[in-house]
């Protein structure tokens, strides 16, 4: 059997973040009683025309910008004919053909090595969404819900021939690319709701070969996980077929997250005529070049611009810094909270480590947990100072996940301070006068059972000692003896 | 006093002055439709209670010493292809049976802004597709000046229902002449405006590109006075020009002047019936001798209007009309097994032959392999021909004269089987809406069995007040427009 390799287009979909639809007044929001946010416009009467969403204009250019995209000074929108119920003009106003908003960009990945790529974007354009059809099972009908219809929608498309070579660059595709998307706060990202959509086309040939193989598009991929485990299972499926002299047939094929598995949907083999015309209710965008650079220079810092920015302000490994940029956020936590400290890398230690699983049992990102940024350096601060050790830190942070109070206040409440040497002497002496046997093995030279004292010390001393402390005094101790 | 023979600004000022109460003008024209509509048959929904109810209240506010529009208690058709809210809007097709938008066009929103009574909805080919109103899903609406001749169309309820005195004004749409071929059908005075001098947002879609709501009178002031109330930009409509609206009956001065008019062979050509040459040659020496100067002209490009036409409005409504699939509103197929199977039938049971012929052109020339050989190619012709157009006006011309129609009023029945003959009779009307520039029918003329004929003014975009003001100078001059249908 050959060696296979496999390469994957990307058709990415996010709604955009718009206080209305794209051509209407509706409200755009997800959800809600079905059809309660429909007009005339975005039900498609007869006599309704669209009427161009200006933000959502703003919001693509931003994006194709930040995609490193070229601009189309002059763009022009498309009708797609095609009937569906759950488009109510029976057209889809969308933008086709050589200018679109930004063409030509590209979005740099990171792969888990450290080692980086640069996937080539081919268009980023501007579209409506459709409603959704709701099907009863059995009743022998379907119903549709238009609350979605007209919500403005990006696509972003790579360009041809593929740059991604695999699942899992085409999920680190996918989340670099949210990450981007709310950084410039043009989208919420949420997979799960499918507000973004990923859609990848993977395709598998011959290592060696010289032409592409067919492709399947995938669908209803709700979160990176699945895009990964989809392609997967697609490249591994297509390799079947053809080692088992069959071909991989063109066609739209649905993701079942649970069973792991693709199913066809509907075959793609007969090019659909979409007869695509210039949209003659809405005017041309016309660009200003004045603006658009506005509009550059007002870009946030994006993800990969921040992640080699705090690697390097703040001397984190990359993959932290790759960690801590995901969500803009996260981010701007981890730089307030390490704003003075005199150990970020301990700040960043904490955000992904005992902070991330705190936070991901209450189901919210890292930076909504009732702690502060200031309230984590409060607490790292302790721990530097040496008021409190670190195993104390985990369940002084436990406690102000719950309940909002600093370091200092939980650390005062619950008497947790470190133990005074007074202190630990004393329990120490207790110690060794309680073990006269394990004592005499380690002037026997056996410094090994010295770890069994230390861990009575610490016991006995709920923890608060310091163990170099208790070290130095149990070493005195038996000297003593 | 028979009060459904004034003109418009008769009845606006008799009404102002409370001469006679909007309540009396309105019952009136109700009267008129009641005795001659059963023969005319101008109206598809009569809104008698509304119209009374709107009339009332402009009585009220008259009462009340309160401002009331120009319009106030004048009565007005509506083409049946403008959204109503409220009332059923079927478009003179079986599809749209029984939709009862939720909102108003925005000209029938400024028409009731002005004071206006609606008197209900006008007939019209199915979807404004046809010169005739035969294709009307309904029933054929007649012409006034002879009752077995068709009034025109699309418009041709509209056109149909101010000659016959069944109201002083009344809208219509203007794809290719369905204004201004009804308007010299009936001896009346249409305007197409300037595409984008009057919101489309609400009247159904024909072809967005070309698709015009303008006026229907008996005369020029009264025209004037209606397009100046439907007249100006829209936020609702993207295509519509943000400009400022001039009063139009401002410029009816009768000056012509000076004025430098053209006329372009091309329209004087074969096909052209010899009466209807005549009498529009006749108007041109009258507008010379009234101080204008006449010059010929060319328009090379005209003989590629009526293709280039009938590929791009088709290919717009094949487009437009995808949304009359049966889910939302209109009408709905039974027994349908599948979505698929719905479509197909709700469409094949709800659209008639023209409009059916019309949607498969469209999607013809729209399909892959085909658009670059015919939409593109016919966009390309439409650039040409309003080349020709900009080069008339950079010459100095100020207003192109034709004939509005080949001929007059043609006989029920007489084109129905003859689809290419009919579409020649938008010969001479269907080049403003491909260069997107005003133009207006008047009455120049009588043949000699009594049947308008029309003349038709073309002018470069937003030349509304000209096109108006020689229109007003001619009527000075003649009384063509003072004759009324024998009814
Ligand atoms: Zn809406």
């Amino acid at each position: 059997m050959p060696e296979y390799e496999t390469r994957v287009g990307m058709e990415c979909h996010a709604e955009l973040l718009t206080e209305s639809k794209m051509f209407c007044g509706c409200r755009n929001e997800f959800g809600g009683e079905p059809n309660s946010r429909t007009c005339p416009v975005c039900l498609g009467l007869p006599g309704s025309l669209p009427v161009m969403n200006k933000k959502a204009v703003e919001h693509v250019v931003r994006t194709a910008l930040a995609l490193n995209c070229t601009i189309s000074l002059h763009s022009i929108f498309h009708r797609k004919n095609y009937f569906y119920p759950d488009l109510p003009k029976g057209y889809q106003i969308s933008q086709y053909g050589n200018t679109p908003i930004g063409t030509n960009g590209w979005l740099e990945i990171e792969r888990a090595d450290g080692t980086t790529k640069r996937i080539r974007i081919t268009r980023v354009h501007l579209e409506e969404d459709t409603g959704k059809l709701i099907h009863s099972d059995g009743a022998g009908y379907s119903v549709v819900d238009y609350n979605r219809s007209g919500v403005p929608l990006m696509e972003i498309v790579t360009d041809f021939p593929p740059d991604i070579e695999s699942a899992e660059e085409a999920r680190l595709y996918a989340e670099t690319l949210r990450s981007v998307l709310l950084y410039l706060q043009v989208s919420d990202g949420k997979m799960e709701q499918g507000s973004l959509r990923a859609e990848p086309n993977p395709s598998v040939r011959p290592v060696g070969s010289d032409t592409f193989g067919v492709k399947t598009e995938l669908k209803n991929l709700n979160s990176f996980r699945s895009v990964q485990r989809g392609i997967e299972y697609e490249a591994k499926r297509q390799i079947e077929v053809i080692e088992g002299g069959g071909r991989v047939v063109q066609e739209t094929r649905g993701w079942d997250d649970d069973k792991g598995v693709s199913f066809s949907q509907r075959s793609k083999e007969v090019e659909q005529e979409y007869r695509y015309f210039p949209e003659p209710d809405l005017i041309p965008l016309d660009f200003d070049v004045k603006w658009l650079d506005s509009l550059r220079e007002s870009l946030p810092e994006l993800p990969n611009e921040k992640k080699r920015r705090l690697a390097e302000q703040y001397g984190l490994p990359a993959s932290d810094a790759a960690q801590l940029v995901l969500e803009r956020e996260t981010a701007d936590f981890f730089e307030a909270a390490a704003k003075g400290a005199k150990d970020p890398k301990a700040i960043a230690n904490w955000m992904l480590g005992d902070l991330a699983r705190l936070a991901n049992a209450e189901s919210v990102p890292v930076h909504a947990t009732q702690v502060t940024p200031g309230a984590l350096a409060g607490m790292v601060g302790l721990i530097e100072s040496g008021a409190i050790t670190g195993k104390i830190a985990k369940s002084v942070l436990e406690e102000m996940v719950a309940t909002g109070k600093t370091a200092a206040q939980v650390v005062e409440e619950k008497g947790l301070t470190v133990s005074g040497a007074d202190e630990v002497a004393g329990i120490v002496a207790n110690v060794v006068a309680a073990n006269p046997d394990v004592v005499a093995k380690i002037k026997a030279g056996n410094d090994k059972s010295i770890g069994f004292l230390v861990g009575q010390v610490m016991k006995e001393s709920k923890g608060r000692a310091k163990p170099d402390d208790v070290n130095r005094l149990l070493k005195d101790e038996i000297a003593k003896q | 006093m028979d009060l459904h023979t004034l003109t418009a600004h008769e009845l606006a000022e008799k009404i102002k002055s409370r001469d006679v109460s909007a309540r009396a003008v309105t019952d009136a024209f109700l009267a008129r439709i009641e005795a001659v509509d059963g023969d005319v048959k101008a109206f598809v929904t009569v809104t008698a209670d509304r119209a009374r109810e709107t009339a009332d209240a402009v009585d009220r506010r008259l009462a009340a010493g309160e401002e009331v529009g120009p319009l106030a208690g004048v009565p007005v058709a509506l083409k049946d292809n403008l959204c109503t809210e409220g009332v059923e809007t079927t478009c003179g097709s079986k599809i749209l049976r029984g939709f009862v938008p939720p909102y108003n066009a925005t000209v029938v929103d400024k028409l009731l802004g002005a004071g206006a009574v609606s008197l209900g909805k006008a007939n019209m080919d199915e979807f404004a597709m046809g010169s005739s109103t035969e294709n009307s899903a309904l029933f054929t609406t007649r012409n006034p000046w002879d009752l077995s001749r068709v009034p025109g169309g699309s418009s041709g309820g509209s056109a149909a229902a101010v000659a016959a005195g069944e109201a002083p004004l009344a809208l219509g749409s203007d794809t290719g002449g369905s204004i201004r071929q009804p308007a010299a059908f009936c001896g009346l005075v249409g305007v197409k405006p300037t595409y984008g001098r009057v919101s489309r947002y609400g009247l159904v879609a024909f072809a967005s590109s070309l698709d015009q709501i303008g006026p229907f009178a008996r005369n020029t002031r009264d025209a004037a006075l209606l397009l100046s109330v439907i007249a100006g930009h829209d936020p609702c409509d993207s295509t519509s020009v943000p400009r400022p609206v001039p009063d139009y009956r401002a410029g009816l001065n009768g000056d012509v002047r000076g004025l430098r008019l053209g006329v372009p062979s091309q329209y004087f050509a074969e096909g052209i019936a010899p009466n209807v040459q005549a009498a529009v040659l006749q108007a041109v020496e009258l507008l010379e001798s009234l101080g204008a100067k006449v010059e010929t002209v060319s328009l090379p490009y005209t003989e590629y209007v009526l293709p280039a036409y009938y590929i791009l409005a088709p290919a717009e409504a094949s487009s437009n009309l995808a949304r009359y699939d049966g889910v939302r509103y209109g009408h709905r197929t039974t027994g349908a097994r599948d979505h698929i199977g719905l479509f197909e039938k709700t469409r094949d049971e709800g659209f008639g032959a023209e409009v059916k012929q019309r949607i498969m052109i469209g999607t013809y020339a729209l399909s892959h392999g085909y658009y670059d050989a015919f939409y593109l190619k016919a966009q390309q012709a439409r650039t040409l021909i309003q080349r020709d157009f900009a080069a008339c006006w950079q010459s100095g011309i100020d207003a192109l004269v034709t004939p509005t129609a080949p001929s007059v009023a043609f006989g029920v029945g007489e084109k129905a089987d003859d689809p290419l003959a009919m579409k020649l009779s938008d010969i001479c009307t269907l080049s403003a809406n491909m260069a997107g520039i005003p133009a207006l029918s008047q009455c120049c003329g009588f043949s000699e069995d009594g049947l308008p004929i029309g003349l038709q003014l073309m002018g470069p975009a937003f030349s509304e007040e000209t096109l108006l003001r020689i229109a007003h100078a001619y009527e000075l001059a003649t009384d063509w427009h003072t004759r009324r249908a024998p009814l």
